[in-house]
């Protein structure tokens, strides 16, 4: 009887923590977007990193489509270059000098050409004259984005402001599924709805589909018709970014497509969202092995001192 | 069963029961092993706490600057900087290169070159510069910190014609020599290099 | 039950600080040769590993301090900066950010043991305040420390909390305006905010210090419930706790790694990694998750009563369901301590448990339909627990029969369907 209650107190408490997680999964379900497919991403379970070149081709699709819309502020060139960034270099590839350390992502000769070559250039200044001039990037320069400030990012965008994709992964529920279903998930919008010019419908966007729903098919007191199905998704501003060979890759064995192309372009930005993933598990491996052990130790040790009383 | 167990706890020459004989080292050993490792564990949470105060990558990629010479005329300096510290380049005019170059060995305080690029060189001009018409130094006075003037136009340049700290009273000559004053040591030439004819990287 | 100090200086030196500043003394006493009851089981070892999460939040704030930017232009970046750049700083801000999940963890269970084995009652009545205390003060620097990484969740988090004080009748909106220094949650609320985050923890040591001495005054509870008779009832703190808990810490620690390594985002929200916006709010704003059985209790009352609008119960009810805490020693009326020998008050428990989960689960859920009606339930019972189930229960309560001492309920321990027996033969 006793014994009952005991474990059910154990029960509850240990209950804890996990309705903190529940609580916040529960708020993911909600709205009114498609359930998101899951993908496989090579940086997800216990040992999982990014792939390399993975990140290297979302890199490009990055900069050849997402940048002339997005910006990624947090990211500067030379994190193209560190431990664990789609440029890192071991060592020198052949034909440069000695003296260089290209583990060093300031003198990594790739990085140091991407920089120099970006499409957009860095502002600095002001010069001896007091007026600010255009240059081209450096490796310790931040990753210039399309515009030179929020209110001229909305002007041109009829109002919207695209979001920095810096942290876009971290910063949504299920964030790689979402990104990549939000990216392949374009479609003509259902008979039933009215879509504005300049509007485009997504299954996946978080949106409300039942305010767009056309006069005809509702009653004369505007309540939607019980036969009509209010459709998934929503309705946003960005123009579908991608179609099949909009990009082109070097390697002749990855195919151009859509699909592909929002698949790299997830794992970049998963890597640029959290780029220090592969030493914090790298660490954690170690960290929790460790402390298994320390913990076998301690409790030997506990019985021993305890066997005594006991 | 119990009560055996409880007298077994009053007995103070537990450790010594000859039934256990074996046990007091096996039980000392667990609890060493169990301290050490703890104590292994506590010592390597201290690195990171430390470590965290080195300069971040921000810093460490600010640490080369390139500075384009073109502009300046002979006889004149500039203050770039460069790992936010000032460093001195002046182009300098024939008889400053000869009077540099001529100056003796004995009437130097330090004879070690302090060249950044050049390891333990003796302290000639030719041994604190790539070209005799740039002397390139670190502008921090190798007292306290200050910074020597002698720079900009109108600073007075000390008794050496070269630099001279207000702090206290260091003269630097034209080679950036402590000639007279408390500096220990010579202005440090920083690492650089001639990317062209008249462009250099420092760091 | 302050005993005798058996410390004997050995050396000379020790003599001499002895006799100047008993310090060492102090320290033996307290942690080596303290006397605790034998049979404290593992839910007593909490209150070690609280002070451990005390120390690893005030190390790594400290150092996240020296990197952190207070202005509303600048903070987010600085976060990012620091996980980005500063060596080891991707360590550092998960452990901080996750680190005060756990200590909410290891408070509540805490919590739950002390109200569980009667830990609140006489002579440890200031004891329990000086927990509530604690607990007080952590919510609050908790809360502050939220709102610093200025992302969509801090800013409108730090909205909604501090709008409440606006339910205050007649002078609410200028205590709303006097929190913010403006006329919203701005860069003087993120200033005073900063400020206070780093100051409270440091109270909240001091009142730790006080909760251990009160602690050290009274001698522990223990499972029994029964007062400690001779000293076959103890055992010294060091080796058998010091060793205990320090195996319980491990354990604790090992799971903190858990999160820290392979989940550090799984407790936060993902709204918290966009940039605090003041013209856009969040589509849900959900508090942190420790927050969330109390943020259930504020949207519980959604009627008004005769002089107190629905908004302003609210804020009453949820701060007192902290408040009653405070008055719980005096509102218990059982003799008998601990709950393993009140079968009846037992379930209640076990229900009070159940019960808060969910209030935390209804926390986390829209504000509507059927969650409000059972966030009212639920919060009925809270209250019902302590205002009207203890204070009967104690009085009709048939308790089980005990046993003599500390020492005879640990000497039946072995196995479950001997210890029935033997229960009832101390009781005869």
């Amino acid at each position: 009887m006793m014994k009952l209650h005991k474990k059910l107190f154990l029960l509850a408490l240990l209950a804890l923590l996990p309705v903190g997680i529940m609580g916040n999964a529960a708020m993911a379900a909600g709205g009114k977007a498609k359930k998101l497919p899951h993908n496989h991403w090579h940086f997800k379970g216990l040992l999982g990193t990014y792939d390399k070149e993975a990140v290297q081709r979302g890199f490009q699709v990055y900069s050849e489509v997402c940048s002339n819309c997005h910006g990624v502020e947090q990211l500067s060139f030379r994190n193209l270059g560190q431990v664990g960034g789609p440029f890192y270099l071991d060592e020198c590839p052949a034909g440069f000098p000695e003296s260089l350390d290209c583990s060093n992502p300031n003198e990594n000769p790739y990085v140091k050409q991407i920089a120099a070559e970006y499409k957009f250039q860095v502002t600095d200044g002001p010069d001896e004259a007091g007026d600010m001039f255009e240059r081209p990037a450096l490796t310790s320069d931040r990753i210039p984005g399309p515009y030179a400030n929020d209110n001229q990012a909305r002007s041109i965008n009829n109002g919207a402001l695209p979001p920095d994709l810096s942290l876009i992964i971290s910063a949504r529920h299920h964030g790689p599924d979402y990104v990549k279903s939000l990216l392949t998930g374009y479609k003509e919008a259902p008979e039933t709805v009215n879509v504005a010019p300049g509007q485009y419908y997504n299954e996946y966007y978080p949106g409300d589909m039942s305010l767009l729903i056309k006069d005809e098919y509702r009653d004369e007191e505007g309540h939607i018709l019980k036969t009509v199905d209010v459709p998934y998704g929503g309705v946003f501003a960005m123009v579908p970014p991608l179609f099949d060979g909009v990009v082109d890759y070097a390697d002749e064995e990855i195919p151009e497509t859509v699909d592909q192309y929002a698949a790299d372009v997830v794992e970049f930005l998963a890597w640029a969202a959290d780029p220090k993933l592969q030493q914090r598990k790298k660490l954690g491996m170690m960290s929790i092995i460790y402390l298994l052990i320390l913990s076998g130790l301690l409790y030997l040790s506990y019985r021993e001192i305890w066997s005594k009383e006991h | 069963m119990a009560v055996d167990k409880l007298d077994d706890n009053k007995n103070p020459a537990h450790s010594g029961d000859p039934i256990n004989g074996e046990e007091p080292s096996r039980r000392d050993f667990i609890h060493l092993l169990a301290g050490a490792t703890a104590a292994v564990g506590a010592a390597g949470v201290v690195w990171p706490m430390i470590s965290q105060m080195n300069p971040d990558a921000s810093v460490l990629a600010l640490s080369s600057v390139e500075v384009d010479l073109a502009d300046i005329p002979v006889g004149a300096a500039i203050k770039v900087i460069w790992q936010k510290k000032p460093v001195f380049i002046r182009r300098r005019t024939e008889a400053e290169i000869s009077e540099a170059e001529n100056t003796r060995l004995a009437d130097v305080q330090d004879t070690d070159a302090r060249n950044e690029n050049l390891d333990g060189a003796q302290a000639e001009d030719v041994n604190r510069r790539f070209k005799a018409e740039w002397m390139i130094v670190v502008g921090v006075c190798t007292h306290l910190g200050c910074i020597p003037l002698g720079t900009d136009d109108g600073d007075t340049r000390g008794d050496f014609n070269g630099w001279f700290c207000p702090c206290h009273g260091s003269h630097y000559d034209i080679s950036g020599r402590i000639r007279k004053g408390p500096a220990p040591e010579n202005l440090l030439v920083p690492p650089y290099e001639f990317l062209t004819d008249t462009r250099i990287k420092i760091g | 039950m302050s005993h005798e100090s058996t410390y004997k200086p050995g050396t000379a030196i020790e003599r001499w600080l002895d006799k100047r500043l008993p310090i060492v003394r102090l320290g033996y006493d307290s942690f080596i040769d303290f006397p605790t009851p034998k049979n404290l089981n593992y839910w007593w070892t909490f209150g070690g590993i609280l002070t451990v999460c005390l120390v690893i939040q005030i190390l790594t704030g400290v150092i996240i301090a020296m990197h952190y930017t207070p202005h509303v232009d600048l903070a987010f970046d600085s976060v990012q900066h620091f996980k980005r750049d500063v060596n080891f700083g991707w360590l550092i801000q998960p452990i901080h950010a996750n680190g005060a999940s756990m200590f909410f963890v290891a408070v509540y269970i805490h919590m739950f043991r002390g109200l569980y084995y009667g830990s609140y009652k006489a002579p440890r009545e200031i004891l329990w305040i000086l927990g509530v205390v604690i607990f007080l003060l952590m919510m609050a620097t908790a809360f502050m420390g939220y709102v610093l990484p200025w992302g969509q969740m801090s800013l409108w988090g730090a909205t909604v909390i501090t709008s409440l004080f606006g339910a205050i009748p007649y002078a609410g909106d200028s205590i709303k305006t006097l929190l913010w220094g403006g006329f919203a949650v701005d860069n003087p609320t993120l200033n005073r905010f900063f400020s206070l985050h780093y100051l409270l923890p440091f109270a909240i040591a001091g009142v730790v210090v006080m909760h251990i001495w009160a602690l050290h005054v009274s001698g522990n509870n223990n499972p029994t419930g029964l007062d400690v008779k001779s000293k076959k009832d103890t055992v010294p703190f060091h080796p058998y706790y010091t060793v205990k808990d320090g195996f319980a810490m491990a354990v604790f620690l090992t799971m903190f790694a858990i999160f820290v390594f392979y989940m550090p985002d799984s407790l936060g929200h993902p709204d918290n990694y966009i940039k605090a916006n003041p013209v856009v709010t969040p589509a849900h704003i959900v508090p942190e998750w420790y927050f969330l059985p109390f943020y259930a209790m504020l949207r519980a009352i959604t009627f008004d009563l005769p002089f107190i609008p629905a908004r302003l119960g609210g804020v009453i009810v949820m701060f007192s369901s902290i408040l009653i805490l405070f008055i719980l020693p005096w509102l218990d009326t059982s003799k008998v301590r601990s709950m393993r020998y009140r079968p009846i008050a037992q379930l209640w428990f076990v229900i009070f448990v159940f019960n808060s989960l969910f209030l935390g689960w209804l926390g986390g859920q829209p504000a509507e339909g059927v969650y409000v009606k059972l966030s009212q339930f639920a919060t009925a019972y809270y209250f019902a627990f302590f205002l009207l189930i203890l204070p009967i229960l104690g009085l009709i309560e048939k308790p089980r029969p005990m046993p003599k001492s500390i020492a005879d309920s640990v000497l039946k321990k072995p196995k479950p369907d001997t210890q029935k027996s033997e229960l009832a033969a101390s009781g005869t």
